[in-house]
This record gives structure tokens, sequence and C-alpha cells, in this order.
């Protein structure tokens, strides 16, 4: 037990600490980084041309607000000021992203170029932001081209993020090299109006369920899959469970005339 | 009644005011030349087959819609969903440690796998991986053995007993027993254990921990070899088995098929070598491969992996009797859970000391300990996806959180779900029979495959 330490704040400080530029890949440190940025323009000359446009910064995916917190006026110490937070995930990654991340990226760009809206590295692991348009050609090289040969997609699942306009769906890619034991995920941003990415079946069979289970439940629609039905719903069910807007309903128990209402109304805990 | 195998142009079946959509064969009996008269004129037709959901074969509540040509399947599809419980968005509104909880339930046989790939999941999310003590990874291996012994111990014997060789499955189901009842006397339960959580695990072995652990090795280095002797030069186990269900390496590959589907092919991918977690990278075992690409290499691979999760045991005994007294969690008092959990004759509970501490000396402590129960920790905004062997596959586990108290986003990406898909290839073109053959070599859980 630390009670000395006052956990409360540290958590807090915790849940602040976010590092905008997260750290980058297998071997790189931050201090050389700024020296391979100009000696990797030679050794991986087609990194220049990852991105269609100048990358986005990420969006904010959460605020938070409570009640008690420093406030913004700075002689305010009476805790009354109330909190507010906001939370964005680990932004933007500028090469050299470190390791093989470079010469994975480089082979990507040269054979689909301008194939990325931003790149993420995080945790290990390298996170490509694909349009949605380079999707199926990019899938295509990543599984046929012998220095990429990412011959298993693992996984394909949904995210929702109902706060970034105009990006509120992400079909998120994992995929795994066999060859030469790597992992590298892919994401596409869609917009709610207009949720459409090609299927990658014809690439990858193995993604025929995965893309089912996600149009079942996000309802981004795959384009070309040979059969996009509802694989964990009931066929006639309406609505898409894991959308964040889909109402968790529950049902209300009644006890001396209170009901307990579904858990996304109950009183929480994690602000 | 053999006029009543004759076709019936009405579809007895139908209410009164439903259009008749053609005509319903019944069969009641009769002798067996009457019906082949009376089916002669439809001998080239095929027929559509439905096999569950609740059916004693099917693992589970899986559906298979096959189209049958006499007794050769033309085309199959499974159709998955039954068991879907919503686990994945139920997380979503539970804190991180209770996150365990859920995802136990998902493949119900191999739950600790579950708990490990969300628990090394968040923990890349915390970016502590490298800060867990080592008996934190050591009792995490242990557990997830003797847990993957007892889900292919399920896997064989469900197999056997499907092919109706009941006795299979009740010296399979004994020594699951055996693996169970460890667990017990481990984590507290039998089943759903949620032991391995996000920091570290539950509570450290029990006093008499290491000296269970000697008994169970003793007793599965007895009877396992038993399994095998009964049933792998069984003729019949082998008529049934081999060259059943035949997906070889490329068909394997195109499917994404892991753990021993993808071993029977002779390619020995084995997340534990390849990209070790939890130290696997200090323990000598084999990867376990077959040639012959078939249900009976998939059953020998179980057999001989259950041999090779033994010999981990034998050395995670030793290493946990060199880390005794060691910490068993994460020692930061923000992540870790307060006090420790204890599994004893009354059940679970709170040490008596912690008990003292936060209720008689420390309002500092009792607030500690409302926070981190009840709000739980934070987690920093971020994605992870982490893979693990699990005992039928790569079992992946692909996390965001949006930098609160709870997942923001849970998904589980289960080997039987992507192996299910492999069924029409392995299925179509050959026996009926074989299809119950081709399920039970895949052994999927539909809690896993559902969620």
């Amino acid at each position: 037990m630390s009670d000395e330490n006052t956990p409360a704040e540290a958590n807090a400080k915790r849940a602040n600490d976010i590092d905008p530029h997260p750290q980058a890949g297998p071997g790189a440190e931050e201090g050389d980084r700024a020296a391979r940025a100009g000696e990797i323009e030679l050794t991986h000359p087609h990194l220049a041309a990852l991105y269609t446009a100048a990358p986005a910064e990420p969006e904010v995916i959460a605020t938070r607000r409570g009640m008690w917190g420093p406030g913004t006026e700075p002689g305010d110490t009476s805790g009354f000021g109330g909190l507010h937070k906001t939370y964005v995930l680990p932004g933007v990654t500028e090469p050299p992203f470190g390791g093989w991340f470079d010469d994975v990226a480089d082979k990507m760009a040269e054979l689909v170029p301008g194939f990325a809206t931003r790149v993420s590295v995080h945790r290990g692991e390298i996170t490509f932001f694909v349009a949605r348009e380079k999707l199926l050609a990019l899938a295509r090289v990543l599984r046929d081209d012998a220095a990429l040969r990412f011959e298993v997609c693992v996984s394909v699942s949904g995210v929702h993020y109902p706060e970034q306009v105009h990006q509120e769906l992400h079909a998120v890619y994992e995929l795994l090299s066999i060859t030469h034991n790597r992992r590298i995920r892919l994401e596409v941003e869609l917009d709610d109006a207009d949720p459409h990415v090609d299927s990658v079946v014809p690439v990858y069979p193995m993604a025929n369920f995965h893309e089912r289970e996600t149009w079942d439940m996000f309802g981004i629609v795959f384009d070309g899959h040979p059969g996009l039905t509802r694989i964990l719903m009931p066929d006639d069910w309406v609505g898409h469970p894991q959308r964040k807007d889909y109402p968790l309903g529950g049902i209300p128990v009644e006890f001396k005339g209170a009901a307990v209402p579904p858990p996304e109304e109950r009183r929480r805990y994690d602000q | 009644m053999s006029q009543q195998t004759q076709h019936d142009p009405h579809d007895v079946f139908a209410g009164p005011d439903e259009t008749v959509s053609g005509p319903a064969y019944l069969a009641n009996g009769a002798d067996w030349d009457q019906v082949v008269e009376s089916q002669r004129d439809r001998s080239d037709e095929t027929i559509v087959v439905n096999v569950g959901p609740a059916h004693p074969s099917t693992h589970g509540v899986m559906r298979l819609v096959m189209e049958m040509d006499g007794e050769t399947v033309v085309s199959l599809r499974p159709s998955i969903g039954f068991l879907h419980t919503g686990i994945e968005k139920n997380a979503e509104y539970r804190n991180w440690t209770q996150g365990s909880t859920f995802v136990t339930r998902a493949n119900y046989v191999a739950g600790i796998s579950n708990e490990a790939a969300y628990s090394l999941a968040v923990d890349k999310l915390l970016g502590i991986t490298d800060a867990l003590p080592r008996r934190t990874s050591q009792l995490r291996v242990l557990m997830l053995e003797v847990n993957r012994i007892a889900s292919h111990l399920t896997g064989v014997g469900a197999g056997g007993l499907e092919l109706g060789a009941t006795s299979v499955q009740e010296v399979c189901l004994r020594e699951r027993e055996r693996c169970l009842d460890f667990t017990e006397a481990v984590t507290g339960l039998r089943m759903n254990n949620a032991y391995i959580r996000p920091g570290g695990v539950q509570n450290d072995l029990p006093e008499d921990g290491l000296d269970l652990l000697d008994e169970l090795i003793r007793q599965l280095r007895k009877n396992l070899p038993e399994i095998a002797e009964f049933t792998m030069d069984n003729p019949i186990f082998k008529g049934r088995m081999q060259n059943v269900a035949y997906l070889d390496l490329p068909a394997a590959m195109m499917l994404g098929c892991s753990g021993p589907v993808l071993r029977a092919t002779g390619y020995p991918w084995d997340l534990r070598k390849s990209q070790p977690y939890c130290g696997y990278e200090n323990y000598d075992f084999e990867v376990c491969t077959a040639d012959s690409c078939d249900a009976y290499g998939r059953f020998v691979i179980r057999l001989r992996e259950m041999d090779q999760s033994v010999n981990i045991l034998e050395q995670v005994r030793d290493a946990l009797a060199a880390s005794k007294a060691e910490p068993y969690r994460i020692e930061d008092p923000d992540l870790r859970w307060p006090g420790e959990l204890t599994v004893a004759s009354d059940g679970q509970g709170n040490s008596n000391e912690h008990i003292r501490h936060i209720m008689g000396e420390s309002m500092e402590g009792l607030i500690h300990h409302f926070k981190i129960v009840t709000q739980g920790f934070h987690v920093p905004a971020g994605e992870v996806y982490q893979a693990i062997e699990a005992p039928g596959g790569e079992l992946g586990c692909h996390l965001v959180s949006d930098g609160g108290t709870r997942p923001y986003r849970v998904h589980l990406r289960d080997p039987g779900f992507n192996h299910v898909q492999a069924l029409p290839l392995m299925c179509e073109g050959s026996m009926l029979s074989d299809t119950i053959m081709a399920v039970a070599s895949i052994d999927p859980v539909m809690g896993g495959v559902d969620r």
C-alpha cells in the first residue's frame, strides 16, 4: 500500500500523460531520430511518397467533465473549478519509424504511392491509416511482394468513434507475415454517411467471416464481398450493436418502485 | 405406413393458409425396396440437410446447412451466431480488471487463454510488459499450459465421442477433471476463472500449490499415454480419421488457419516459439507437427502437444520453486489490486490484514481501495493487438483505449471463428459422416466463435 502518494492524483496524472509523439519502433532512440531522418531519405527514398496529402492530426476521441478539478482560472484553489480533459489517440509518427518498419513502409510506398493518410507507431506496433480507394491494391502487394509477404489477414474488426466527424467508422485489418515474422495494422477511416470500403476477400479469402462480422456489428459495407450477410445477429435484426450509438436496452428491474437503468445510463465512475 | 413414404404433394407441416412450396417427404419406415422404389424418379436430385443448431456433434450450437447428393456433401454452409452473448460490447461498460471476467467466458473451454490474450494486451497498452515480475509470467504459463491440456482433452474426447467411442471421452474427462481440480485449487474456480488479470494474476499459488502440481504432473505422465495407446493404432479410429477433412498447406494459408490445423500440414508455426510472450522463450518444448493434412494428424498433434505441455509444467514447477515469495503481480500501487486475494477453504476473499488496514488504520487506504476497485485504473489512449497461441490456434485481442478506466473497444479474434470458414473446403465432396469428423478436428468452441 502506498497511502502517501495520493493514488487518486497519480491516477489522474497517468490519464493526462499522453505522449503526442509515442515511442518509435524497435531499436529507435529519440536521440538519433534527427540524425536518421536525413539518412533515411537515402536508404528509403520512397518514404516521401507515403502520404496522399499532409497527414492530418488525430482528432479528439473523448472529452470528460467532472465536478472536481483545478479549473481554468489561475488563482482558483477551491477545487470546485471542474474537471475538463480531452483525450486523443497516439498521433502521427513521422519517418523514420525505426527498425523494419521503415523497410516495409518504403516498399509499400514504392508499390502503391500515396496510400497512407497518416502512420502511427505506438507500443512497438505500426498502424497505417490507408486511403480507402487504395486498400485493395495495397492488400494485393502486401500479400504478393516478396519483401512484404503478409500472407495472413489475421483479423478484420471495426471501431466506432462517434466524435471523429466524417471518420466515425474505422475498419481495422491485422496482417501477419509468417515468412518475415512481422505484424502490421491497416486502418481505413470511413464516413458514417458513406461507410463503403472494398472487400479484401479477393486477396485474403480468410477475411470473409471477419468482414461479415464487421458489417453485422458496425454497418461497414465491404463492396465486392461474396455474401455480405449478418453472421452473429439474426438475419432480420435491425441496427449494428457494437456501434457506440446503439442503445444497450436492458430490462428495468423494479425494486420497491425504483428501476435499474441500462448500463450506459447508470452512474459512471470512470471520469 | 409404407403408403406415407410416397410423396405426398401437400406439405403436411404447412398451416391452413400457407402456400405449399413443394412436396414434403416423410420417412416413416418401410421395407427398404419400397423406399428405394418410391424414390427412384428422384435419384438425381440433391436434398438440403440441416444439422443443428442443437446437435450433439456440432460442438455447441452451430448449424450446418448441407446440400447432399445421396451421402455426398455437395455444398456446406456453416451458420453461427447462436451463442452470441455480446461479450465485446459488455466489456466496454466495465473497468479494465473486470474485462478478464468477461473474456474468459468467450471460449469457455480454454478460458485462461482468453484472459491471457486480453491481459497481455492491456499490459502492452499500459507499457508495463517488461516491468512484470518473473513470477507473474511463470504463474501465467502454468495456468495456460494446464488449461491447454484441459482444452485438448476436451477436443480429443469430444472427437472420440462423435465417432461413437465413448470410452475416449470418459478417459479424457477423467484427466480433464484433474486439471480442473488443480485449477480450482489455484484460482478458486473450475472454469470462468478471471485468474490472469491486467498487471498480473489474481493470487499467488496456495501453500500446497507445488505439491498439487507435482501430483498433477505425476498423474498426467501416467495417464495421458493411455489415450494414445488405445486410439492411435485403432483401425476404426484410423479409418474414420485418415485422409478425412483434408486441408493442405496452401489451403490452410489461404484460409488463415493456425494451431493444430496449420501444424497438421507440416508447417511448424507456433506463436509460443515465433513471437514469444510470458517468457515462453525460456522453456524447452517441441512444436508438434504432422504431414498428413487430415483429421488424424490434428488428433495426433493434440495428443503430442499435451505431452509437451507437461514438459513445460515440469520446467515451470522448478521456476516457481525458485521464485517463491517473490511478487506475483505488478507492484505499482496505482495498478495492482489492493490487498492480497486468497483462495481458502471458505472461498475467495481479501486478507484479514488488508481489511484491518483499510477499516481500522488508514482512511487513505480505504479511499485507495475504493478508487481502484470501483473506478479502476486509467489506461493511456492507444490501440494494440496481442496474439497468443491458444489451444485452437492464434487467439488475438485487439484493444482500443480512450484513456479512461474502461476499454473503448475489445475484439477477440478467436481461432475457432476463423476455422469454421474452412469447413466447406474440408467437407465438400466427402461423405456426410466425414463432416462430423471435420468439425471435431478443428475443435471449435462456440462460445469463442460467437462471443
